[in-house]
This record gives structure tokens, C-alpha cells and sequence, in this order.
């Protein structure tokens, strides 16, 4: 039996600041004394604002809705446990090397958010603004670059050329790709924005700050179908915990995307892919910024803990399965040993998979939908570090029933017109 | 690694194959139909979680292109080509 | 030197003894040891640090699942995190502990027990939050990360890959796996045995049993042999089954492959059926200082005493929770070692259990709160299960058991289902999800015989004959009582071993309200190490379980993963390396080109092709100009062999072109060629190109060099899924038709002095005219196409004549003064004649009238692909960027790519330059751009915007020069 105390523990909004006295002050309490993160309050009949998915973009976006807009009657229900989508299972890389002007200003902010993100959530994220290298290997894809580099120049965002002497400095371990490779490297761009966090500190940060201002998060509470009333409109969303109202429902389930609108007869322009990551066994430093390699189709990054986590290309076919497929994972290992001959005697410790939505065009999608009511935020193939702009300008349309001005050309009326965003920076390896 | 029935070689490691994307419904008349419904014949594919219908094109092996159902939730081909083994 | 080897016994050559180097002790073992066996024969306790609090460590276990010594090899051998308990110990073998500077015996970083209390899980998320992370980021990485990384590939050997199909695999050679392969093999099946261990055996090799009345490895050493005699059975010792795919295609990581030259092999196993047969790992018990040297696993203290005939220990302390303990007391008391007592959880005893250690106390009822000692167990402190006075036994070696978790990490990979078992307190194979079964251990069959008859029973259901007899043997019943942790005072009762994970931060996590598994696991770290938490995961799970009130199977374990255990790169990617993986397209010429000074790279769809040929003392730009001027005012010859090339044939062939290109093409004359656009159905441009109608039902298609593959699959695809009834046959021609492609306005002079039996008069074969005869006596197709705007003839013929014909095309080209020309000069040749290139022009935002190609757009065809696109995209977008030529003013180089904004300001971009190149005609720089309504703009002003300048461009048609085309057509 639970004590009452207890209950006002686990339902009241409260948030005891974190830092370096605090851990002093309850380390003398062994710890015992630390409240909640989150609460785990009772699930209301109805809200303000519905948000499925307590992934990255549903939390960031609960975030702005009740810190900038006000709103705060508002639920995140999530399936399965807080923080357990694809922002539990991608590669941290957070970066503005975009090629168009609908794109870039979009990550400038993405990422300035992120790096205000700690102070801002009083949670260590763990942002560590490390640059990313790309190593080029073909005369076609330094052309793109450059085209991105000149672009980006407009918005702020930095790209610098340097030659492959200066490349093999920054990145003593790329010993492989000389003259005699099969792709030489040709040169490299240094993206000095660029950086890695602690994916987890995101979610976390997020749900802690936003349970201190009143946002209710409903793990473990599957939306089996949206509701729509007799207009039309959405309002409400079938739930395993019974029927939940409101006037508003936002979608951010990537992967599972057009699972739920199906449910009120609304197709959209995604499908499901996988992606697949993977780590090295620890090792100490080797590496200290992320490398990209996108003419041999890879990426990674060295982690506080030592592993290299590696990305690569994604896998062919819709899946939900997030499996690993043998062959294009060995693709990425054996493009990796192309130009990093040592990792042979590294050893692979860890791989999983996570599937994500791609829309037709290959660039997200936020909007509200034809169905009145119902938003959607979706095919950012890896979102990740699109989450705090993400939750920004989602939770502005959400508010005011207009896009905001970062996101406006990625609305779904695009399709309407086939006015496709044609976006060459989206992934990082290709 | 799939292995996907392939009507003239029999089965075949995935990497044989590369894949031609979901079976969309017949192509319309462009001409007879609306502007929308051309629309959405362009940019909506089948996403179903579950078994879906697509095809692979068997480009290092024999060069068909065939189709096969298969479950996106667990890989499973639940039907192959009509005439594979 | 003292010694913990016993006289006799275990699986060790005392007559082969082995040097090795541990933390620069030089110390000796026998063949059959591992590093661990061999380090406590020679009584080293102290192996490792802990990873947060750099607590003393030494050895636990006796397999992969150690969580606590992992060791960097060095040498010949070197490659770090390495569980000593894995390592075979050879002649020469260098190792030290990884995480502890300077030594486990003294280590700077113990420093951390001292603040271990305000560093519990998570600490790191509340504070090094001030000024920021960068301050502290670089000491918590110098910090994190174990052994060294490699620092070059291995020296000698080399890994690779290896397919295998077969009716069974079956993964794990321990008596449930032998006994499966002895069936279905002796019933024909093709099968596959893979054993992580150096021999065979599995857990029969750690334990005194018998079977059919002999020792059990008697039984094993029968199987094996017989097994070695049936050629349809595969058996791979020290290979790991370490991941398991969909449709049923499994990863065998063989290490040490019988071949001198291999280091590792890894096998892609394509099953019928799999058998996991995969064992049982022990867990730990949780007490207060469970992690200290001499605390070991009970099965680890057997295995030492069976196996490798090493005492862990003088006089042992056995904590349990369950009967197989007591199986181990008995094993170290016939070797010698003093049990001073078994401490058991449960307050009955089975009496099966107790007979078996008569001369024993047994402490029913009772648990180890705490061991004591500093750097290694000197005692334990016990008390009853209920509470009550606690008393302290002197011993040097603690054997503990908490019970046996089956392996599922292979059947869970496979995606089948678990199950929590009451009985077993652990989670069991439930319903498989591909075709799998699982035996022995693994299936919670915890007894010698159920083991065995679970083994036969499958390798019979796999080959579809009746179960066969099975060998007698006895063994002890298993009972088991959960004990997730004891509850106990404040000294750090682990979890998670290798990460340093308490109860406490546990019980943090919860607090906190990080109450998923899968929460705990991230906040605490716990079950993230390189063991993936082999022997405390499930300590772990049933201390969330008894924190929240909650059954087992309702918290669910978290995700096993593959590997198995870790596997080394080198051996995942083979000998696929480099041009294996990405081979080279090359032409006859390439050994030509070369010869002759090329600059060679590789120019899209792996085609390697001269960028262009230097002269000595050229710079880059004058090479460039040069062979420009050279086409434009002689004679240039180049190399056109890659560009994409299709014959197709058949009564339905001019119907199919008309759908896939924007013009109609049906109405061509044999003999004609004509060029056209290819759009996708959703009206971005694909590719441009030439067909030839060779005849009526004949047609020759050519495509870009980088899109050819995709022309292949795109025109299949349409051929075989939605005009399956046309007849139409498309067969790439690429490499059975090279060309050498001569240009310039002395061309034809060239071709006369070259000698050919075919009209080359303009009359007779005019621009985009072909015809078939020879050329220098070689039979060859002449089609007059051009790329470069002068008057060119592309001399196909076959690839073995190519060379010929080159050195031909040089020698009479000599006297005009003719030149190879490369890529680079090809690229300035066609920006002066705004003819587009994919890639730069083409980026997927422009249509053919933003390209000034509207004209190819037809509108007599009612449909075709792309068509209606264009028509929905171009009704709902406005400003579109359209297709100039840019004049620089002043005259300069404006880099590719530079973006055009309003004023040169930074603003969003109304446009960017595709192209900028030096033209040696103009003498001056220009450029082809795409500009916002460029079409209506000639004769503006534009800016384009880089870093540190603006520059001014004058807005032009894309024409620069011979805008009326009489150049090439003459």
C-alpha cells in the first residue's frame, strides 16, 4: 500500500533543480531524498491538446506548447515507455549542412536550441559541440558540398573546405583512401556546428521539464484510433485506458505514422523504413570530432564511453521489423575498413535497428492535416536533430493554426502541386 | 538477409535483388481522372503494417522483376510468385 | 613461487608449460589453460579495477561471461577488452588489465571510492552542467573507455567470409547440441555444429558426471569423433553463433580457423531449422561487497578445480540459492579445497542436494550479508534470511549461485518469444517466430538427462525418425528459490559488475521515476557493458520486481542484441575490400590513357576516365584551355565508351519510346537519330539522350553515362510490370560498343585520312544521321551526334578494336594536329553550348521548359510519362528558376554552386550559378546559372553571394556559343 505521501510524490508537479550542491546535499541521504523526474498522474477524460508519441518531437513540442503558447492541459500518450522510440536509438548527430534555404535556417535553429538546451532544461544533455569532418572521395560530391557550403554561408551556418593533409591531421586513425584506394580522398569539409549529446538527457530533460509545468506524459497508453466527431473534426483518440478527448491531436510516431491515420481514413504520402546503428566495443579516445563519410556511405562518432557509434545507409524495403540486415551491414563495416584499417581489430558490440518514415520527396513534413484538428509531424528520417526546432514550430501551428515561418515549405499541401522540397543533406552517410 | 523466391533461379539471397518498391494500383488514364486522384496515384504507395505487396527486381541474378507478399513486421514472405517453386 | 595447481586433474598438458607476461609479471601456465586459469594458478587475485569506482577485481566466471577482467593483448595478439576467462593461454601471450593506471595493485583512479557516494547512477545528468560540458567532456573520456584502441590493421593473416547452407544448425556443442547432431546426422541431414568453446563438451567439461556408467567426456570425445566421420556434418569449435537473422540466416564467428594465414572466418549460414542448444549462464548473488577478488561464481570455482586443476582457493564459503551449488561444494572438497560451509537461502534443503555434501555444514536459511576483506575475501559475514544476529566465517574464496538464466539471446534475436518460468525463476523460450527450437539449458531443461533426451528429441523431429535411445546418466535434481538481492547494511551490493551498478542506483532510478527496465538499464547503465549484462540482467529486473510490487513477466526483459559477444570488424567485412567491393568500370583505353599522362578519377557510375592530359610544365587550366582550343579550332578525339547504351528491339519498341520520352520518338526514319528528354511519371527529368531507329523494329538508345543503371531497371520495371504483353527486348550494350568520338572542325579531314567506306559528306550524313561500314578497316557505326557543339563523328565498334582504332585516329590525326581530350575540357566545351549535364543543371527543381526544352515536351501524345506532372507542378508554382547563361563582370570565376541572391545580400537565394569555366573562344569566364524567372531577365544584372564577396554577372540566353548550330551540323 502506498502512503500519502507517496501519492503526492508520484501526482504533484514539482521539480528540485539539479546540480552539483544538490547531489552534495542528498548524498548525505544516500540519495533517498530525490523526487520524481515525472509524475505519473491519473489519465483525465479529456485535453487541450492530444500528443501521441513521447519520442523527441512529441515532448519538444509539449515543451513550446506550454512554455510559449500557454498550453498546458495537454497528454502525451506513448505506447511503450517514454524516450523508447527512435530517439533511444539513433546516432546523436546534430548538424546544419543543408543544401536548401528551406532547409538551413530550420537546423541553424535546431541546433542553437540544442546547445541552449542544458541551461534551458536544467539537465545535463551532455552537448558537446565536437565539428564534423566529411571526407570526400569523389569530385561530384565536393561539388555538392561546396554548392552547400556557399549556402550555408547565408544563414550563418559553417563549412570549410581543407585539403587531405589537413584531414588525416584532424582524424590521425583515416589511414586508409591514399592514391593507390580505389576512392582516393579527395579533400574534406570541417561543419564546425556540429555536435553529439546524450540522447536520453533529451527525453528526460524534456519530460521533467515538461511535467514541472503541468503536461501530463501517459506511458505504457497505446492510441488505437483517432476519433473524429460528426464534422469531421478530430476529437478525440481510442485508447487501451478507454476513449480520451480533444480538440487537437498531434501524430509524432515516426514509423507508425500512417498507421494511425489510416484509422480516420487519411493516406498520406510515407512509407517505413528501417535504419540500422551500431557501436564498437570502448576504447579510449581515438577520435574527437564525428566523422562522415558519405561517398563510402558511413558515418560515426567516438562516445564519452569510448564506443564508436557508427551509421550508415538504410536498409531497402518498408519494415517495422528494426532488424539488421547482414549484407548491408556489412557494406557499411567493409566501407568503414576502407579508410579505417585499424577498426579490423575493433570489435562490434552492439547493433539494432529502428524504423522511421520517408516521405515521397525525402523531406519531413509538418502540417495540420485534411482531417481539421489532427497535425502531423513526420518523414524526418532521422529527426533527431530536428527536435527542439521541431518542437518549436510544431507547437506554433499546433497554437495558432499557421506554419511557422521555418517550416513553411514543408507543409503536405507540397504534394498538392508536386511541389517537391528536393533536399540532397538529409541523411548524413549518403 | 531475405531469401526471396525467385521464379527462374529459385531462391535467392537478397543481395541478388534490388528492390522495386510496393505495388501501387493499376496506372490510371491520366486524362480521365482528377487532378487529386493523379496526385495521390503519384506520391501514395501502400504502407501497411503487415503484409504488404511489392516487387524485387532479380538484377544480378536473372533480371526479373517479380512480386511477392511480404509481412513488414516480421519479413516473412507470406506469398511468393505465382509460379516459383 | 607459490601455486594453486593441483597435482592431477583437469584438461591441462602439465607437460606443455607456457610463459606469459601479466601487468609485466612474468609468470607460467600449461596448454589448455586460459590467461584466468592460469592467473590464479599463480595466485594473482588482484586482476582488474572496476570501470566508475576502480574498485579491486579479480575473476568470476570462467567464460563469456565474466563481467570483471577484461584484458588488453599486446604483440602479435593485440586487441583489447578481451574477458581473461577467454583467452587460451599460448607461448609469448603479453596481457595487462585495461582501466587502472598504473595497476590493478595501485591504481590512481581508486580515488573515485572516495566520492563514490555523490556519484550514484545518473550523477552526470544534475551537474557538470557549469560554465559547460566542454570543460569536463575531455577528462570523462580520458577516463571512460577501457583498453587502447588499435592502431594499425594486423600485421600478418587476414579474415574472410564464408556462405554455408544446411538442413540444421545447431549452436552449442554441450550434451543437449552433440546429442541433436548425433541424431540428425546418423539420419543424413546436412548439419551444423558451432561451439563457442575450444572443445567440446559445454558444461560437461566443468563438471564429474557420467554417462552411460563412464565420465561423460568419454560420451563427448565417442560423439565427436563420430561426428568427424559423417561427411555431411560440419563441426566448428571456438566458432560463436553470434547473431541470428531474419529467415533463418545466422552469423558463426570462427575464430583461429585451421589455416595459418586466416585469423578469423566468419560463416553466413543459411539454416533449414536451428536448434538453440545455447546453455545456461549462472547469476550472482547481490550482497554487500559481492564484486571483491575471491568472490567468484560457483560453476566459475568448479570449472577451475575440473577442468584446469586450479585451486581459487584454500578454504570457500558457498552461497546459494539452489541445488547446483551444491554440486560444486562436493567438486572442491574432492579437490582438496575446505568447505567451511554452504550458506542456502532456503530454508529446506532438498535432501538429494545435502547427501551430496554430508561432511558439510549447511546453514539452511541463511545469506552472506557483506564480504569482508579489502583487496581480496578474507570472510564473509552471514546472518539469518529473516533478520537476527550475524556471525563471520574466515575463508579466502566465496563461491556464490543465484541460479541459472538459459542463453535466450540467440532465440530472442531470432524474435521468438519468452516466457517468465516460476519454477526456474528465469525466462524460458516460448513460441518461436521462425523455425527454431531450443533444447537443454537453453529450453530450462536443467538435468544431464533432460538435456540429452531434449536433444535427441529435436535432432529427430529436425530429420522427421523416432527419438533413439538414450545413454544413462544421473544427475542432480535443480530446485531453485529466487533471492534477487540481499538486503543489507551500506556497503555496495552490484548489480551490473562491469558498469558499476549498485542496488542503490536501482533504487535511485525508481525513485526518480525511471521505472521501465528499459529506463533502468539507460539511467543506471546496468547491462550495458561488454558482457550486456550476462550474469545480472535478471538480478536487475527482480530488483525493479520486488521494488515495485510487480511480477517478472510483467516487467519483460529488455532487448537482447546481436553480437552474442563482441565480434572483431575485420572479420564481418572479410576480403571484401576496397575495388572488391566497388570495382572499376574501365574502357580498353584506360592502360592508354595512363600511359599518356592521364589525370585519372573516377567520374560517376564507377567509371574511371581521364580528367585530362597534362604536358609537361602545364598547370591544371592551361591543360583545359588547350585541349579546348583544340577541339574548337583542329581537331580533339575522346573516349565516349561509358555513356550508357541500350538496343532494343521489337514490333512495340517506337510505342514504348513515345511513353518514356517527352517527344515522339515513333516517328523516326531507320537511319535518323533523334535526341529526347526521359521523365519520371512524377515529372522530374531523368535523363536525355540520342535513339537511333537502326530499323523498323531495331532502335539504339543511349543514356548517361551515370543514370545507364537506372535507365536498366526503369525501363525493366516498365516492361515487365505494366507492359508485360508489349513486345519489347532491352539488352545493355554499353560494353559491347566503344566509341571514340572525334570533333572539331577538322573532323572529317581526319576521318578521310583514316579511310572509310561510308558517305561521310554532309548530304549523306548529316547531324544526328548513322550509318554502319568501316572506319581505318574496321567494322564500326558512324553516328554523327555531338557533345561539344563542333562537327563530330562517334566511331563505335567493337571493344577489342578500340585500341586499334585509337592508335589509327592518332596516326592520321597527326598531321592536323589532333589531341586525346579529357572530362574536364568535355565539361567546358558543353557550358559554352548550354547543353545540360545531370547533376549540375538537373537537380531535380527544374522541369524542360524552366531548361528552355519545352519544345521537346510534345503535345500531340495525350500521355507519357511525366507529362501531366509537369502540367500539376508548373499550375501551382510560380518563380520558377530557369535555365540562363551569366557573363561575370568584371571577368572572373564564379565558384559552381555559388548562390545568387537579391543584391548579392544574405538573403534566401533567387538562384545559383551550375556552372562557371574559362572559355578559350570568348577569351573570359562564363556561366550557366538558374534564376528565378531567368527567361524574362536576360540582359540584368545578377550577384552572386560567397563568403567574403559578391560578384556582378550579366544575365544572358544559356547559348554562348554558335547559337544557331551550324557548327555541328556541318
Amino acid at each position: 500500500m502506498l502512503d500519502l505521501s507517496l501519492l503526492i510524490i508520484k501526482y504533484m508537479p514539482m521539480m528540485q533543480k539539479y546540480s552539483a550542491a544538490a547531489l552534495l546535499r542528498h548524498g548525505l541521504n544516500r540519495h533517498t531524498t530525490w523526487p520524481r523526474a515525472w509524475r505519473c498522474p491519473p489519465l483525465k477524460d479529456a485535453y487541450d491538446v492530444i500528443i501521441i508519441g513521447a519520442g523527441g518531437h512529441g515532448l519538444a513540442t509539449a515543451y513550446h506548447l506550454a512554455k510559449d503558447h500557454g498550453i498546458t492541459n495537454v497528454a502525451i500518450l506513448e505506447r511503450g515507455w517514454l524516450g523508447g522510440g527512435n530517439i533511444a536509438r539513433n546516432t546523436v548527430t546534430i548538424r546544419s549542412n543543408y543544401m536548401r534555404d528551406a532547409s538551413i535556417p530550420f537546423y541553424v535553429k535546431s541546433v542553437a536550441l540544442y546547445e541552449g538546451l542544458t541551461k534551458a532544461l536544467n539537465f545535463n544533455m551532455m552537448h558537446s559541440k565536437r565539428t564534423m569532418v566529411d571526407v570526400v572521395q569523389t569530385y561530384p560530391k565536393m561539388r555538392e558540398l561546396r554548392r552547400r557550403q556557399l549556402t550555408m554561408d547565408i544563414y550563418g551556418s559553417t563549412y570549410e573546405q581543407i585539403s587531405v593533409d589537413a584531414l588525416r591531421r584532424r582524424i590521425p586513425a583515416l589511414t586508409g583512401g591514399g592514391l593507390d584506394a580505389r576512392l582516393p580522398i579527395i579533400g574534406g569539409m570541417v561543419h564546425t556546428d556540429a555536435g553529439v549529446n546524450r540522447h536520453d538527457a533529451v527525453a528526460w530533460g524534456y519530460a521533467r521539464a515538461i511535467d514541472a509545468m503541468g503536461v501530463e506524459i501517459h506511458q505504457q497508453t497505446a492510441v488505437e484510433n483517432l476519433l473524429r466527431g460528426a464534422d469531421g473534426r478530430i476529437n478525440g483518440v481510442q485508447t487501451n485506458r478507454g476513449l480520451v478527448r480533444a480538440p487537437k491531436v498531434v501524430v509524432a510516431v515516426s514509423g507508425h505514422t500512417t498507421t494511425l491515420t489510416e484509422t480516420a481514413g487519411l493516406k498520406l504520402p510515407l512509407r517505413t523504413m528501417n535504419l540500422t546503428a551500431f557501436v564498437s566495443e570502448p576504447v579510449k579516445p581515438l577520435v574527437d570530432v564525428i566523422v562522415n563519410c558519405p561517398d563510402a556511405g558511413f558515418y560515426f562518432s567516438q562516445s564519452d564511453k569510448g564506443e564508436m557509434v557508427i551509421g550508415g545507409a538504410p536498409d531497402m524495403g518498408q519494415s517495422f521489423r528494426r532488424d539488421i540486415k547482414q549484407h548491408v551491414f556489412e557494406d557499411t563495416v567493409t566501407a568503414m575498413l576502407s579508410l579505417f584499417p585499424s577498426f579490423k581489430k575493433l570489435k562490434l558490440l552492439r547493433q539494432w535497428g529502428g524504423h522511421l518514415d520517408i516521405a515521397h520527396d525525402a523531406s519531413p513534413i509538418m502540417d495540420q492535416t485534411d482531417v481539421p484538428g489532427l497535425f502531423i509531424t513526420a518523414g524526418w528520417w532521422g529527426g533527431y536533430k530536428a527536435i527542439p526546432a521541431g518542437g518549436l514550430t510544431l507547437a506554433h501551428l499546433v497554437a495558432t493554426g499557421r506554419p511557422h515561418d521555418l517550416m513553411s515549405k514543408f507543409t503536405l499541401k507540397r504534394f498538392r502541386h508536386l511541389d517537391y522540397v528536393m533536399e540532397s543533406g538529409t541523411t548524413t552517410a549518403r | 538477409m531475405m531469401n526471396i523466391p525467385c521464379p527462374f533461379c529459385g531462391s535467392r539471397n537478397e543481395a541478388e535483388f534490388a528492390f522495386g518498391g510496393p505495388v501501387k494500383p493499376d496506372r490510371p488514364d491520366p486524362n480521365t481522372v482528377s487532378e487529386g486522384e493523379w496526385v495521390a496515384y503519384l506520391t501514395q504507395v501502400p504502407n501497411p503494417l503487415g503484409p504488404v505487396q511489392e516487387r524485387w527486381w532479380h538484377v544480378k541474378g536473372c533480371g526479373m522483376w517479380l512480386t511477392i507478399w511480404r509481412d513488414t513486421r516480421t519479413h516473412d514472405i507470406v506469398e511468393g510468385p505465382a509460379d516459383a517453386e | 613461487m607459490p601455486s594453486n595447481r593441483m597435482d592431477t586433474g583437469g584438461r591441462i598438458d602439465r607437460d606443455r608449460p607456457l610463459n606469459f607476461t601479466f601487468n609485466g609479471r612474468r609468470l607460467q601456465g600449461f596448454a589448455g589453460d586460459t590467461l584466468a586459469s592460469a592467473l590464479l594458478a599463480n595466485r594473482v587475485r588482484l586482476t582488474a579495477r572496476s570501470f566508475k569506482y576502480h574498485r579491486p577485481r579479480g575473476i568470476i566466471g570462467a567464460g563469456v561471461e565474466e563481467p570483471s577482467t577484461l584484458v588488453e593483448l599486446l604483440g602479435d595478439d593485440a586487441s583489447g577488452n578481451r574477458p581473461a576467462t577467454t583467452v587460451p593461454l599460448r607461448d609469448g601471450l603479453i596481457a595487462k588489465s585495461v582501466n587502472c593506471w598504473p595497476s590493478p595493485g595501485f591504481d590512481l583512479g581508486a580515488i573515485n571510492q572516495l566520492i563514490g557516494r555523490f556519484i550514484p547512477a545518473g550523477f552526470y545528468y544534475k551537474t557538470f552542467k557549469w560554465p559547460g560540458w566542454h570543460l569536463y567532456e575531455p577528462t570523462i573520456r580520458k577516463a571512460a573507455g577501457l583498453a587502447a584502441a588499435p592502431a594499425a590493421p594486423p600485421e600478418q593473416g587476414h579474415f574472410e567470409n564464408r556462405f554455408a547452407h544446411c538442413d540444421l544448425l545447431i549452436a552449442g556443442a554441450g550434451p543437449a547440441g552433440l546429442m541433436a547432431a548425433s541424431t540428425a546426422g546418423r539420419a543424413g541431414l546436412r548439419v551444423m555444429i558451432a561451439d563457442e568453446a575450444t572443445e567440446a563438451g559445454g558444461s560437461l567439461l566443468n563438471r564429474r558426471l557420467t554417462i552411460g556408467g563412464t565420465p561423460a567426456l568419454g560420451w563427448v570425445k565417442a560423439v565427436v569423433d563420430e561426428l568427424a566421420t559423417l561427411p555431411n556434418v560440419t563441426h566448428l569449435q571456438n566458432a560463436t553463433v553470434w547473431a541470428y537473422r531474419e529467415h533463418n540466416y545466422l552469423m558463426v564467428n570462427e575464430r583461429a580457423p585451421d589455416n595459418p594465414s586466416l585469423l578469423e572466418r566468419n560463416w553466413r549460414v543459411r539454416a533449414g531449422q536451428v536448434i538453440c542448444a545455447t546453455g545456461a549462464i549462472e547469476r550472482m548473488l547481490v550482497f554487500g561487497n559481492n564484486d571483491r577478488p575471491g568472490v567468484m561464481l560457483a560453476s566459475a570455482a568448479q570449472t577451475y578445480v575440473n577442468r584446469y586443476g586450479v585451486r581459487p582457493g584454500q578454504r570457500a564459503v558457498v552461497f546459494t540459492n539452489n541445488n547446483s551449488a551444491y554440486a560444486v561444494a562436493a567438486d572442491l572438497t574432492a579437490a582438496g579445497i575446505t568447505v567451511a560451509a554452504i550458506i542456502d537461502s532456503r530454508t529446506d534443503v532438498p535432501e538429494e542436494a545435502r547427501t551430496l555434501v554430508e561432511d558439510v555444514d549447511v546453514l539452511a536459511g541463511h545469506v552472506v550479508t557483506g564480504a569482508r576483506g579489502a583487496r581480496q575475501v578474507r570472510g564473509v559475514t552471514i546472518a539469518p534470511v529473516d533478520g537476527g544476529a550475524s556471525r563471520q566465517i574466515t575463508c579466502d574464496l566465496l563461491a556464490h549461485s543465484g541460479g541459472w538464466n538459459p542463453a535466450v539471446h540467440l532465440w530472442s534475436q531470432s524474435r521468438g518469444n519468452l516466457r517468465y518460468d516460476d519454477t526456474l525463476t528465469s525466462f524460458l523460450p516460448d513460441q518461436a517466430a521462425q523455425d527454431a527450437t531450443s533444447v537443454g539449458a537453453t529450453n530450462g531443461q536443467m538435468t544431464l538427462a533432460d538435456a540429452l533426451g531434449s536433444g535427441a528429441r529435436a535432432g529427430a523431429d529436425a530429420a522427421g525418425i523416432t527419438m533413439p535411445d538414450i545413454p544413462t546418466s544421473a544427475d542432480l535434481i535443480y530446485a531453485v528459490t529466487p533471492l534477487w538481492r540481499v538486503e543489507q547494511g551500506r556497503d555496495k551490493a552490484f548489480l551490473d559488475i562491469q558498469n558499476d551498478v549498485t542496488v542503490d542506483d536501482v533504487h535511485l532510478a525508481l525513485r526518480e521515476g525511471y521505472d521501465n527496465v528499459e529506463h533502468v538499464k539507460r539511467y543506471t547503465t546496468g547491462g550495458m557493458g561488454i558482457d550486456q549484462g550476462k550474469t545480472g540482467n535478471i538480478n536487475i529486473i527482480g530488483t525493479v520486481a520486488m521494488q515495485q510490487g510487480a511480477p517478472l513477466e510483467e516487467l519483460g526483459t529488455t532487448t537482447f542484441r546481436s553480437p552474442y559477444t563482441p565480434v572483431s570488424f575485420g572479420a564481418i567485412g572479410g576480403l571484401r575490400e576496397d575495388s572488391v567491393v566497388l570495382p572499376y568500370r574501365h574502357t580498353p583505353l584506360t592502360a592508354w590513357n595512363i600511359k599518356n599522362g592521364a589525370f585519372m578519377y573516377e567520374s560517376g557510375a564507377r567509371w574511371r576516365r581521364p580528367g585530362y592530359f597534362p604536358q609537361p610544365g602545364e598547370s591544371f587550366q592551361e591543360t583545359v584551355n588547350r585541349e579546348c582550343r583544340i577541339v574548337r579550332n583542329g581537331v580533339g578525339v575522346y573516349d565516349g565508351s561509358p555513356l550508357g547504351t541500350f538496343e532494343f528491339k521489337g514490333r512495340d519498341v517506337g510505342r514504348f519510346l513515345d511513353h518514356i520520352y517527352t517527344n515522339i520518338m515513333s516517328t523516326l526514319k531507320p537511319g535518323h537519330g533523334r535526341y529526347g528528354l526521359m521523365l519520371s511519371d512524377d515529372g522530374l527529368i531523368i535523363d536525355d539522350g540520342v535513339a537511333l531507329r537502326l530499323s523498323e523494329h531495331r532502335w539504339i538508345v543511349s543514356t548517361s553515362t551515370g543514370h545507364a543503371d537506372a535507365m536498366n531497371s526503369h525501363f525493366e520495371e516498365l516492361l515487365q510490370t505494366q507492359f508485360p504483353d508489349w513486345n519489347v527486348f532491352v539488352t545493355t550494350v554499353t560494353s559491347q560498343w566503344n566509341n571514340a568520338t572525334i570533333c572539331g572542325p577538322l573532323a572529317r579531314d581526319v576521318m578521310q585520312a583514316l579511310g572509310t567506306d561510308i558517305d561521310i559528306s554532309p548530304a549523306a550524313l548529316p547531324f544526328m544521321g548513322f550509318a554502319d561500314g568501316h572506319v581505318a578497316g574496321i567494322p564500326a557505326r558512324l553516328v554523327r551526334v555531338s557533345f561539344t557543339g563542333e562537327l563530330s563523328f562517334e566511331v563505335n565498334v567493337a571493344p577489342r578494336h578500340l585500341p586499334a582504332l585509337w592508335d589509327k585516329i592518332m596516326t592520321a590525326g597527326a598531321p592536323f594536329g589532333i589531341a586525346p581530350i579529357g572530362s574536364e575540357a568535355n565539361h567546358v566545351l558543353r557550358v559554352e553550348k548550354g547543353f545540360l549535364s545531370l547533376g549540375h543543371e538537373v537537380d531535380g527543381t527544374v522541369d524542360p521548359y524552366d531548361l528552355g526544352l519545352g519544345w521537346a515536351m510534345s503535345k500531340k501524345k495525350t500521355d507519357y510519362l511525366g507529362k501531366h506532372a509537369v502540367a500539376i507542378r508548373r499550375s501551382g508554382t510560380t518563380n520558377r528558376r530557369e535555365l540562363v547563361g551569366i557573363l561575370p563582370e568584371p571577368d572572373q570565376m564564379i565558384p559552381e554552386g555559388a548562390p545568387l541572391t537579391p543584391g548579392g545580400e544574405r538573403k534566401p537565394t533567387e538562384g545559383l550559378v551550375t556552372a562557371c569555366v574559362y572559355s578559350t573562344v570568348h577569351d573570359r569566364w562564363v556561366g550557366l546559372a538558374l534564376l528565378e524567372n531567368g527567361h524574362s531577365r536576360h540582359g540584368e544584372t545578377v550577384r552572386a553571394r560567397l563568403k567574403d564577396k559578391v560578384i556582378a554577372a550579366r544575365v544572358t540566353p544559356p547559348i554562348h556559343y554558335d547559337a544557331a548550330g551550324e557548327r555541328l551540323r556541318s
